[in-house]
């Protein structure tokens, strides 16, 4: 299964919603969506996991270098993300310490912290 | 003799494909079904950091896996022919080309899927010399049930 993308703003928020696997044949497409996000002015980003199938490293450092993007502009990016699996990885790396995760997407666009 | 061999290209699009044949042999051999998840990802970040060192050294050969079942343990093979430096100390310079500020460099995500593969896999050996590198893994095998 391929990637497939989509974005959305809920108020001063914008959604991207990933499905399928992210990997490093894949990571590559979300890295030009985050940056072309931030490029546009897009400094409060939620990534809406649950369509997610598959997430490796390379998908994880894609992130990071998402939420380098948006701090330099002291913006935000929050995850939304419920499954075990997908949440196993950030916990092995301890990325939980460094996204604030949330269950869903009302959940991440409401969060002011 | 290998239960299964793979060999592929070092290019990012194939390693899905070693993922998915990893998953399924495993499957097969016995390995528990909520452990093939681990399987699958530690698979794939072995084979990711191979075909990164290929194409950093501009290594033409394949990438190979090789997957073995054994009457205890499933065992996995991810064997690379970069050229490692010595793995005693850091080497001098190492992060100073080819990194932006901005993204991980190819370095810290090579040690970053090392870390997820340490913290997944119990049994995990990493090897590496001048001619290549070798990660072994290694799952128990859940005894099939004697039929009646």
């Amino acid at each position: 299964m391929d990637l497939s993308l989509s974005t959305r703003t809920v108020g001063d928020r914008t959604v991207v919603e990933v499905g399928g696997e992210i990997d490093v044949y894949t990571a590559p497409k979300l890295r030009e969506q985050l940056v072309e996000l931030v490029n546009d002015g897009s400094y409060h980003l939620v990534v809406d996991m649950e369509g997610v199938d598959f997430l490796d490293s390379t998908g994880l450092g894609v992130l990071v270098g998402g939420l380098k993007r948006v701090r330099a502009h002291e913006g935000s990016l929050r995850l939304v993300c419920n499954q075990e699996r997908i949440l196993k990885i950030f916990r092995i790396t301890g990325l939980t310490k460094v996204f604030p995760i949330h269950t869903s997407v009302d959940d991440a666009v409401a969060a002011t912290d | 003799m290998a239960t299964v061999e793979l060999l592929f290209s070092a290019l990012p699009e194939h390693v899905r494909t070693a993922r998915l044949v990893a998953a399924a042999v495993a499957r097969r051999a016995g390995v528990d079904e909520t452990v093939l998840d681990e399987v699958r990802l530690a698979v794939g970040e072995a084979c990711t950091r191979a075909v990164s060192l290929h194409q950093s050294n501009a290594v033409s050969a394949p990438v190979k896996v090789v997957l073995i079942e054994d009457e205890k343990k499933f065992s996995i093979e991810v064997g690379d022919e970069a050229p490692h430096a010595p793995l005693s100390g850091p080497v001098p310079g190492a992060h100073a080309a080819g990194e932006s500020a901005e993204e991980p460099g190819i370095e810290e995500e090579d040690e970053m899927g090392l870390a997820v593969i340490s913290g997944l896999v119990d049994d995990v050996e990493v090897t590496a010399g001048e001619s290549g590198g070798l990660i072994r893994m290694s799952w128990p095998i859940i005894p099939a049930p004697a039929l009646p």
